[in-house]
């Protein structure tokens, strides 16, 4: 158990920069996603703290302990690798035990300790088996389980349920949160998939070529992301964005995208009145764009026609592929919305949950 | 079921199989068999061997040549010498291409160091034995020494050694086992170099995360992993060093302790042809059981992948 601190720590790789000034304060018992695109930095970031790679410059602590000279096997820390990394070589206990047997821990311990795992992931009939004979999401457990027997200060993951189908992959993403509740200890997890850290994280650093862009919990990203590249990687479908103007009008503030014009409310446009008359990024999610007749009451709906470009029913609810002029957006609709292709139809923007972003920093407007 | 288009007939089979067939009998079938039969002739192959008995010594009859080669004095010296090859250089050159594909892989330069490690297997093992005669080379009584090694021994002020024509028949034997670990480690390193690359990154930084030092990753997760390999690669080498002859023959050719099968084998091919046939015939039989181990792992390895 311990809490992790990256001081402005950088990474290059010849002339690329892989991590640039990560500086973040990671609290004991916390559970940390790194989140971005490919080639962002990410397990870049987690393998500079498992001492994978060697830190360019900055500083790494795992608890007041300086690490940055510290080779792997001495940073207490425990991984789960995305190919597993299991030694083929071995059965699932000598997996386990493996880092036990190198610590000289006694037998019985290596047991009580191995077969504990082994129950808690629900492998205890396969502890004799070699991992080629084991099915992904075995080895998967197996994985985990040679991490939970080391009893580590901090646990790494690097992307460990990109490997497994769909169904298996939600099931173990339940499985690893229960995890860090019951062991009570850091976990440090790298994934590219938003869902997957939203779901599981207390806090998310959402990383993007090698920069940090913002480190919150998932509600404050969803919320109130700092800047377009956070809006639009975070929530499914993507939040919709439009080039708009910032219009004055009767003392109101609209923004205006040509084919719609919309009125922002007091708050928002407080924050937005040093735009007026100038571009800005507008952003509504799927979600906040709703078919006007199923409109759920007691938010503050702004109308908006468009064209219904292509539905995609998903059972609870409708995407619905809109055009207003030449600009595609998606809403999320009543499953009883009557939007029929090449139609027109009325949607309500929640005006409540919209976000502005200056054009040019990209940066949320507040 | 086999498909219908593959089912061809008795006769379809054969037909491709005909080329093969045919140089296999001419190079391999025919000459074993010949050498076997000349095994049991004597001197010239004009008579069974039984004709060189001799009244009143030991005599096998038609194996006669057999009881030379499994009985007599120099014969039973080389064999044990052949039998301290296999103990002694094979685990030298796997040991010492092993070390070399290790710290190969661990450092900028791995393609140069490679390829100067492997650069002898390059050179006519008759003209590594020349070099390596050289460098062995003793100027006897005299202060000077143009042998390397010898010259490096007097300039440090010891005595030259007699390191081919030694009393101590061991010593001269050592001389040609590290000729031949020199000539082979590379081949070896080649190998398991390969293999060694195919070890993936991650189980390999597990085991660091798992808290194994540099040592322990090796001999607990390296080693047991491309162990299939250092099996073929030794059983190769046991059938290679069975057949040594090229380093023997120009360095000490037999001499003081140090004679082989294979030399045994080359010194009676025109003086008597039968014996020479027999201790080639024994050398078969010593090749193929290794052979034959060589095979099956090979195929393990294969059905692993």
């Amino acid at each position: 158990m311990a809490s992790i601190t990256y001081e402005h720590v950088w990474k290059r790789f010849g002339d690329v920069i892989a991590v640039q000034d990560l500086d973040i304060f990671i609290e004991d018992k916390e559970f940390l996603v790194f989140v971005g695109p490919s080639g962002c930095g990410k397990s870049t970031s987690l393998r500079l703290l498992a001492g994978l790679e060697e830190i360019t410059e900055g500083k790494i602590y795992i608890g007041d302990r300086l690490v940055n000279d510290v080779p792997p096997k001495d940073r207490n820390i425990a991984m789960v690798f995305q190919s597993y990394a299991l030694y083929p070589h071995m059965s699932v206990y000598d997996n386990m035990a493996f880092g036990l047997r190198l610590r000289k821990t006694p037998k019985a311990e290596i047991d009580r300790r191995v077969k504990e795992a082994a129950a808690i992931l629900g492998i205890e009939n396969l502890l004799d088996r070699k991992p080629k004979q084991l099915s992904g999401g075995q080895r998967q457990r197996v994985a985990l389980g040679r991490a939970i027997v080391r009893e580590p200060a901090v646990f790494l993951m690097d992307e460990p349920l990109s490997n497994l189908d769909a169904k298996l992959r939600v099931q173990t993403r339940a499985e690893i949160s229960k995890l860090h509740q019951r062991l009570e200890t850091t976990f440090i997890y790298v994934t590219h998939d938003q869902t997957e850290a939203m779901t599981m994280g207390t806090r998310i650093c959402v990383l993007k070529d090698g920069i940090v862009q913002q480190v919150d919990t998932p509600q404050n990203l969803y919320e109130r992301p700092d800047n377009v590249f956070v809006a639009g990687f975070i929530g499914s479908p993507a939040m919709n964005f439009f080039d708009v103007t910032v219009v004055e009008q009767d003392g109101d503030l609209y923004v205006d995208g040509g084919t719609f014009r919309l009125k922002l409310p007091p708050e928002k446009a407080q924050a937005a009145r040093p735009y007026v008359g100038k571009q800005v990024v507008f952003g509504a999610r799927p979600e906040d764009i709703h078919d006007r007749e199923f409109s759920p009451p007691g938010i503050r709906a702004e109308p908006l026609t468009a064209t219904v470009d292509v539905t995609e029913l998903m059972g609870k609810e409708v995407y619905v592929y809109l055009l207003t002029g030449k600009k595609q957006f998606i809403a999320i609709t009543d499953p009883r919305t009557r939007a029929r292709v090449g139609r027109e139809i009325d949607v309500v923007v929640n005006m409540d949950n919209i976000h502005l972003f200056d054009r040019d920093t990209e940066r949320a407007i507040r | 079921m086999v498909p219908k288009i593959m089912k061809q007939g008795r006769f379809t089979p054969w037909f491709y199989l005909l080329g093969a067939l045919v140089i296999m009998t001419v190079f391999i079938v025919y000459p074993t068999i010949r050498t076997f039969t000349l095994s049991l002739r004597d001197k010239t192959g004009a008579n069974w061997a039984s004709a060189d008995c001799v009244r009143g010594q030991p005599c096998w009859g038609i194996f006669e040549n057999y009881r030379y080669a499994l009985t007599d004095k120099e014969m039973l010296e080389a064999l044990r010498n052949n039998a301290l090859w296999i103990l002694l250089t094979v685990p030298g050159t796997v040991g010492a291409g092993l070390m070399f594909a290790v710290l190969t892989d661990r450092v900028r330069y791995e393609r140069i160091a490679k390829t100067i490690v492997f650069l002898p297997m390059a050179i006519s093992f008759v003209g590594a034995s020349i070099i390596w005669k050289f460098i062995y080379y003793l100027e006897a009584g005299a202060r000077s020494q143009i042998g390397l090694l010898n010259a490096i021994i007097v300039a440090l002020g010891g005595e030259p050694v007699a390191w081919l024509t030694n009393p101590k028949w061991i010593v001269n034997n050592i001389s040609l086992w590290i000729v031949w670990i020199w000539l082979w480690a590379g081949f070896c390193m080649t190998i398991l170099s390969a293999a060694l690359k195919g070890v993936p990154t991650e189980i390999l930084e597990a085991s660091r995360v798992d808290g194994a030092s540099e040592w322990q990753v090796f001999w607990r997760i390296m080693l047991p992993m491309i162990l299939p390999t250092v099996t073929v690669v030794a059983t190769t080498m046991v059938i290679n060093v069975l057949k040594v002859f090229d380093i023997v023959f120009v360095m000490t050719n037999g001499l003081n302790g140090t004679e082989v099968i294979a030399n045994r084998m080359f010194k009676f091919i025109v003086t008597n042809q039968g014996r020479s046939m027999a201790i080639a015939v024994l050398l078969i039989a010593l090749i193929i059981p290794v052979m034959i181990i060589n095979i099956r792992r090979f195929r393990e390895q294969e059905a692993m992948r």
